[in-house]
């Protein structure tokens, strides 16, 4: 068995939880620019204050698995974007600090805070986009060390896809706070999503259609073949969860939104999957040409088999210890 | 890549690290008080301790956020900054870190929200659980973290294929030569800092006429703990220095601003100097013969190595090392100064009046996480001009960014850092001179209170409802009534 294949699908597995789960959080932060009450923002806040720290360490999962499996990868993508990446964490300080500096700052100060909250989870879904973007686009290489220039991650589809990921955790964070909250918050969050939905459909068509031209790589392997079959079904597949997205918010129901926005971004990341795969570097350094030794792999990966699910369990049981809506009444600790 | 963009990526790096370890140092010792309080709780339903849990936890929870966040940036370094590290030995730190996200990181995550949010949400056993996970993880985290940086001081358990390290023994990888003296080291450097900054909160109360039972009882847990592990300290830090003799001879050299050996004559002690690299001597020495050989060969005549057995581009800088070893080793002196003025006077009953004491405190609460400091400082400085030592040069290391592009960076993250941790390290004393309150035990409805036991606390003597500060002369009066808590 491939060893290396293993790993790649592991850490894809981390950078699809992270998506989904810094996702929302982020998204809450993003969508203080459209509620200005205290009381508001304060609920918001408190439907993941429990929760966002586990849903930030998939990221670092993402880059010790990344690490340890494939340190040439890491290496080279890290140094390619490392403006972008460092601008990201930047901005995470700002937004995570805010969690708990809000809540201990006087009446004065709360302001300062809020926007740290708002700016810093715009500013770090902005940059983390923006990597994608670099990322999918491909990284220069020479003699396994990049090769371009400090400023390379920076064109329209970069731009392009940093404002697809600020519209995508909005979208997330919209149908999380209808889950998590009742009333007139809710009320906001049904109409805001219908049209943040309507955006982030438009976007994917856009990078669709942009991707392939961008490169002729991507092209031919979105329409070579055997993967045109299987590719085929998933446009289609956007199209009617978009449409079960918008009838489920007519409905007002309560948790499919946040469903059928999961599966949205899921059915986006496949396509983005696809396009790279099997480079680890696009546009041509395969998985197996960046495996770390053999010895690095196993070691770590016995302990990713067990102890991942265990993780699983216990951060299972977090969510469900605050299932629910918030509570008004339940101020921070 | 130039000198200087070489030199900003080395300050980046002590800079952001220098202040996430802050965090950490503060929160794995309160972490495992906060299970030590709440332990205590269970087992006694004595309300001091859950005034206490409540009031720690806070300062806890602003801690840990800061340590995540500047954490984040760490793990993301190694790649950004450090590409030559990360593809040569990333096959080693790479699992190792791993294996602290895997085990540590989200064990604490995980159980964090419980900890701070779910008083109300889970029984006391469950959030008692919560709070011994979070420890655990803090701990955990601290185990591999340092098995990660002990092999790069000293290496081994590995093979070099191409120029890359390629692991044969993980057993022999973590458990290196250094790795347990550094461990226990740097797990006993925690608990001392978080402990000097208890004792510090107690005092700063105390000179401020806040004289309650919680008052009383962390002050007084503080001072035990200190003088337990300040003592032991000094222990294991001459271990690890004799380890360090081993290992990295040039090291102990530059600490010791040893340059030359003279003959036969045994190593002396410099106390003070000014070690210059440039004309490899030092200036100003105040030397103690013999007293070196003493210390570290336990021996009247044998000599350690000097720094000029070793090639000039070979030598880390003994100006600083020599500077931050000393000031390590002085408040680790002090810590022990304090401890036994602390047992004397309680000794005589008069530990909660002495207010010069009180002062002395105050002014050791940062000793703890300054002397941390000082010790990686000697620690990471002296490994120079190794990233692995003996294996692979700093200069190699690192990515060839340009300086402008560092520059930047860097700047950034200084303005970052002071504005953020600045403005948090103002909520954290704000907490602080709060002070416990005694009535937050009442809010969790989880918890069950033994009533007439709460009653009897209610009407107890010494029980002072807060906000009006009684003048230092009536608080010292009520303090000598109070029962001793010890
Ligand atoms: C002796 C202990 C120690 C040392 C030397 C370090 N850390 Fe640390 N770190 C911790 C002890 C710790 C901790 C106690 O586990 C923290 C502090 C607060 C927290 O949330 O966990 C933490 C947090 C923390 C986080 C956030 C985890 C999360 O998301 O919950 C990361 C990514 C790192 N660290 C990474 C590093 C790296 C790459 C280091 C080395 C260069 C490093 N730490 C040095
Ligand atoms: C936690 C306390 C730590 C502090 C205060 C600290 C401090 C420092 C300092 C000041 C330097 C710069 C030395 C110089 O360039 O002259 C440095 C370098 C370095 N440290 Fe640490 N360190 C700590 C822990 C760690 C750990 C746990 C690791 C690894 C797992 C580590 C890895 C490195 C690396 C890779 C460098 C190379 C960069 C360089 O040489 O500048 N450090 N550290
Ligand atoms: C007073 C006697 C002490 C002695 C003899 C001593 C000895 C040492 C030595 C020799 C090192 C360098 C090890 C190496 O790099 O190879 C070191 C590092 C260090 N010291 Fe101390 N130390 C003392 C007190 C303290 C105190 C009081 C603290 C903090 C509260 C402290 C915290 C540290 C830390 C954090 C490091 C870096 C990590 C490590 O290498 O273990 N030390 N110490």
């Amino acid at each position: 068995m491939d060893l290396s294949l293993v790993w790649a699908v592991i850490i894809l597995f981390g950078i699809m939880m992270y998506i989904i789960m810094d996702g929302f959080d982020l998204g809450i932060g993003i969508l203080y620019a459209f509620f200005k009450e205290k009381g508001d923002r304060d609920l918001m806040m408190n439907t993941v204050a429990p929760i966002w720290d586990g849903n930030e360490t998939w990221l670092v999962l993402g880059g010790a698995g990344l690490l340890a499996a494939f340190p040439l990868a890491y290496s080279v993508i890290l140094s390619a974007l490392s403006l972008p990446l460092l601008f990201m964490l930047m901005a995470l300080i700002f937004r995570g600090v805010a969690f708990e500096f809000r809540f201990r700052a006087h009446d004065t100060e709360r302001h300062f805070w809020d926007k740290a909250f708002l700016c810093g989870s715009i500013a770090a879904t902005f940059f983390q986009g923006m990597t994608l973007g670099a990322y999918l686009q491909g990284i220069k290489v020479v003699n396994q060390v990049y090769a371009g220039g400090p400023l390379d991650w920076i064109s329209p589809f970069s731009v392009f896809t940093g404002l697809g990921l600020l519209v995508t955790y909005a979208l997330l964070g919209c149908t999380w706070l209808i889950m998590k909250t009742d009333g007139e918050l809710q009320s906001c969050c049904y109409k805001l999503s219908q049209r943040i939905s309507v955006c982030l459909f438009t976007i994917i068509i856009v990078i669709s259609i942009w991707t392939p031209l961008m490169d002729s790589r991507i092209a031919e392997r979105w329409f070579s073949m055997p993967n045109f079959l299987w590719l085929s079904p998933v446009p289609l597949l956007v199209a009617i969860v978009f449409y079960r997205l918008q009838k489920s918010l007519q409905a007002k129901s309560e948790t499919t939104p946040f469903i059928y926005t999961l599966c949205l971004i899921l059915l986006g990341y496949m396509g983005l999957g696809i396009s790279i795969w099997p480079n680890i570097i696009p546009p041509d350094i395969s998985i197996q040409a960046a495996a770390a030794p053999q010895q690095s792999q196993i070691f770590a990966l016995i302990g990713a088999l067990v102890i991942i699910p265990v993780i699983l369990i216990y951060t299972g049981w977090a969510y469900y210890v605050f299932r629910g809506k918030v509570n008004p009444d339940e101020a921070y600790h | 890549m130039s000198d200087l963009a070489l030199t900003l990526a080395r300050f980046q790096f002590g800079f952001t690290i220098s202040f996430h370890i802050i965090f950490p140092a503060i929160t794995i010792g309160l972490a495992s008080y906060l299970a030590v309080l709440e332990a205590s709780w269970l087992k006694s339903r004595n309300t001091v301790y859950l005034d206490l849990y409540h009031f720690w936890v806070k300062i806890f929870s602003l801690c840990f956020g800061m340590g995540v966040v500047s954490g984040l940036v760490m793990a993301y370094q190694f790649g950004t900054n450090w590409a030559g590290f990360s593809s040569v030995a990333g096959s080693v730190t790479g699992p190792l870190l791993a294996y602290e996200v895997l085990t540590a990181f989200f064990l604490e995550a995980g159980f964090l929200g419980v900890m701070l949010f779910g008083w109300n949400k889970v029984g006391p056993e469950l959030h008692f659980t919560s709070t011994v996970m979070v420890a655990l993880g803090t701990l955990v985290s601290a185990t591999w973290i340092l098995a990660s940086n002990s092999w790069m001081q000293t290496p081994q358990g590995f093979e070099l294929v191409d120029g890359k390290v390629i692991p044969l023994d993980w057993f022999k990888i973590i458990f290196n030569p250094s790795f347990p003296y550094r461990l226990i080291h740097m797990v006993i450097a925690a608990y001392l800092a978080t402990a000097l900054f208890v004792v510090a909160a107690g005092g700063w109360q105390l000179l401020h006429g806040k004289n309650n039972p919680a008052v009383r009882k962390m002050l007084s847990m503080g001072l035990w703990l200190i003088l337990l592990l300040a003592p032991l300290q000094v222990v294991i830090g001459d271990m690890h220095g004799l380890n360090t003799l081993k290992h990295q001879p040039a090291k102990i050299a530059a600490i010791e601003a040893h340059w030359e050996n003279k003959g036969e004559e045994a190593t002396p002690l410099v106390l003070l100097a000014w070690p210059d690299m440039a004309q490899e001597k030092n200036l100003f020495a105040v030397e103690i013969p013999v007293l070196g050989s003493l210390i570290l060969r336990h021996s009247l005549t044998e000599q350690i190595p000097a720094l000029k057995d070793f090639p000039a581009r070979d030598r880390p800088n003994a100006t600083i090392i020599f500077w931050s070893f000393r000031v390590m080793v002085g408040l680790g002196m002090l810590m022990i100064l304090l401890a036994v003025t602390s047992a004397w006077l309680r000794w005589k009953g008069t530990l909660y009046q002495n207010s010069t004491f009180q002062k002395f405190c105050i002014l050791m609460g940062p000793a703890g996480l300054i002397a941390i400091l000082a010790g990686w400082f000697t620690t990471e400085i002296g490994r120079q001009p190794w990233v692995v030592y003996g294996l692979l040069r700093t200069v190699d290391a690192v990515t060839p960014h340009t300086a402008g592009e560092v520059g930047l960076t860097l700047a950034l993250f200084v303005v970052i850092y002071f504005a953020l941790f600045g403005m948090g390290t103002v909520y954290v004393l704000r907490l602080v001179n709060g002070g416990p309150k005694t009535g937050e035990a009442l809010q969790g409805d989880a918890i069950s209170i033994n009533r007439t036991e709460l009653d009897e606390f209610m009407v107890a003597p010494e029980f002072h409802p807060d906000p009006q500060p009684s003048p230092p002369t009536t608080s010292t009066s009520t303090g000598k009534n109070a029962p001793k808590d010890h």
